[in-house]
């Protein structure tokens, strides 16, 4: 425990000293990969139990319109706007959570369902054109530096608040990480009518951890609009969106709190390390070898790059979740302890 | 009946017939394999690039041109089987399901670092005709032809050949058919190859209605995949039902409001009917 306090201490002292070292190019990039770090974390949330959502794409887009439509139209201050769009996010994951969990929509049709809910969102904003601006996007109005519209021209207060929120979304993955729900979302995974054989409330259990990821996920699109000034609705809820958050949660790594954040990491640099190589002209680069690491990584590596370094006692679970749809009988080894990740 | 209401029924019903062409393509890998190619619709549009280069700049003729993005989105079809989707052949389906994402998005990416995301047209503008006050396209009715005349030809294939009966008791019952000496894996190869012909094929019949560019399997694949599972994954008649019901939900939800709304009523009764119907509208 003494060694995991001294890390977590280095690593703050890091973070809070990296913008007084970077350039604005550095910190632009850091505030990119603590933004959609937080995203991905909270996709892993649901991920990581096998509830594997190609839509995550639809909660962003509500996150990031509702406040900046209430702001534009209504003046309207984000610091209501933005939980007004994370409860209106929660929400649509309970409407559409409730129904698939109860009827027993899993697997590779949830993630279909789910993709049809980014559809609708993507598609909703798009034909209300008249006030979102359609495909063209929209930008909020921008009124320079305020704490009331959260605006801010300097970047360093977006790096401040994309620390805490990061930080934020990693308590909260630890919090289910430890929490009773762990191992009860664990048994779902495995084999869900055994586990709603012994006693658990299988719809509750799997629509907590829904709303939680509908809700932080808005909160990070929220975040998104707030500090690029300007969303768009393919890149705010396309598929292309949904299906980079499944990437780099997967790439990172979704069993190992750092790993959602580690796919942020590889997904900016790589963007970045080939835009500046190669010119803005190589567009679409990047995303090739996203494509083809995803292949690799559901092919090859289905844990991750942290789950290279995690020792064998997660194997249980992947040979639950992805090699095998039975469940094998490879439990030696003891249930894994909290907290040594 | 209001004349543009009809008009837009009828074009809502050509279009149903290129959508049911590619939804039996889909079903048939997923009947036989058991997998789900969500990359499928960026196949036709590989389809459709090669038809654009080979025909309006290399000044191939057009059925040569067509011959060829047949034969070449066949031969992708075959190597998305090797590449991928054998050595996950065992996994949860929702591996496969993600390993074909990745496809797609790679597809998308590299489509666009190639050709970048100019919408390019082949450049024939086939005429309208006009039957008793309703304007009907030229190139949607014979899409609707020949993509009936495919889905006879995939029909009859099935029925009457050996290897179509071997892919259909494949589809019914995988383990004994590897008893009765049938070499799966060889079945799958076939599979995934006419599976890659159908989207070719729906991809020279939309290549003569619609421009081409790297995202277009956005627009039409979501609602391949809607129509799949409407009628019940691996039922090819269920699909064949559900193209017409959905397009026809598009066509005449867009005549009266827009077309994204109607794309997004589409989408909720989709939602809705995963809920209640689960195995589809008809089942087997």
């Amino acid at each position: 425990m003494k060694e995991n306090s001294v890390v977590v201490l280095v690593g703050l002292a890091i973070l809070i000293a990296l913008p007084l070292v970077t350039s604005a190019y550095f910190l632009h990039l850091a505030i990119q990969i603590l933004l959609w770090g937080f995203v991905y974390t909270a996709w892993s949330m649901m991920g990581r139990f096998g509830l594997v959502s190609l839509g995550h794409g639809a909660f962003m887009g509500i996150g990031a319109y509702v406040p900046a439509l209430l702001w534009n139209y209504y003046d309207m201050t984000p610091w209501l706007g933005i939980p007004l769009g994370v409860v209106l996010s929660a929400l649509l994951g309970l409407v559409i959570g409730y129904p698939c969990f109860r009827l027993k929509v899993v697997g590779h049709y949830f993630a279909l369902v789910t993709l049809a809910l980014s559809q609708v969102v993507l598609l909703s904003i798009v034909a209300a054109r008249d006030i979102t601006g359609g495909s063209l996007g929209m930008t909020p109005r921008s009124i320079g530096h305020s704490w009331y519209a959260l605006q801010f021209p300097d970047k360093i207060y977006f790096y401040a608040i994309a620390v805490i929120v990061w930080l934020l979304g990693l308590i909260v993955w630890r919090a289910i990480d430890q929490g009773i729900g762990r191992e009860a979302l664990e048994a779902i995974s495995d084999d869900e009518e055994a586990a709603a054989a012994v006693g658990i409330d299988v719809t509750r259990e799997k629509l907590r951890v829904t709303v939680i990821s509908a809700a932080l996920t808005a909160l990070g699109g929220a975040l998104f609009g707030q500090y690029l000034m300007y969303l768009n609705p393919e890149s705010v809820s396309g598929i292309g969106v949904s299906l980079q958050i499944v990437f780099a949660a997967i790439a990172g790594g979704m069993y190992a709190m750092l790993g959602p954040t580690v796919g942020g990491l590889l997904t900016i640099a790589l963007t970045e390390g080939l835009r500046v190589w190669f010119g803005a002209s190589f567009v679409g680069a990047a995303n090739s070898i996203y494509g083809i690491l995803l292949i690799l990584f559901v092919v090859f590596m289905p844990r991750g790059i942290l789950g290279w370094f995690e020792p064998a006692r997660g194997l249980r679970k992947v040979a639950m979740l992805f090699l095998s749809s039975r469940p094998t009988p490879a439990k030696a080894g003891g249930a894994p302890g909290p907290g040594n990740h | 009946m209001d004349m543009f209401l009809l008009e837009a029924v009828i074009n809502g019903l050509l279009l149903a017939g290129v959508l049911a062409l590619l939804a039996l393509g889909l079903n048939l890998i997923f009947g036989v394999i058991d997998v789900v190619w969500i990359a499928y619709a960026d196949l036709v549009m590989c389809g459709m690039y090669a038809v654009y280069w080979l025909f309006a700049e290399y000044g191939w003729p057009l059925p040569l041109a067509f011959a060829a993005a047949i034969v070449g989105v066949a031969a992708l079809g075959l190597l998305v089987h090797l590449l991928i989707i054998a050595p996950i052949l065992t996994s949860a389906p929702i591996n496969q399901l993600l390993a074909t994402g990745g496809l797609l998005y790679f597809l998308q990416s590299f489509a666009t670092l190639l050709f970048g995301t100019d919408f390019r047209n082949i450049g024939i503008r086939l005429p309208i005709i006009e039957i008793g006050g309703i304007y009907v396209s030229y190139a949607r009715l014979l899409a609707f032809g020949v993509a009936l005349m495919g889905a006879i030809a995939l029909y009859l294939f099935l029925k009457r050949s050996y290897v179509g009966t071997a892919i259909r008791a494949i589809a019914q019952d995988r383990e004994i058919v590897g008893l009765m000496g049938v070499d799966q894996r060889r079945i799958y190869l076939v599979t995934s190859a006419i599976g890659g012909a159908l989207a070719g094929l729906g991809a020279c019949l939309l290549a003569l209605q619609y421009d081409v560019h790297p995202f277009i399997g956005n627009t039409f694949g979501p609602l391949i995949f809607m129509i799949c599972v409407l009628g019940g994954l691996g039922n090819m008649i269920g699909g064949f039902i559900a193209a017409f019901i959905i397009s026809q939900i598009i066509a005449i939800g867009g005549y009266y409001y827009s077309t994204e709304l109607s794309y997004v009523l589409a989408f909720m009764l989709f939602i809705v009917l995963m809920f209640i119907r689960p195995q589809g509208i008809v089942s087997r």
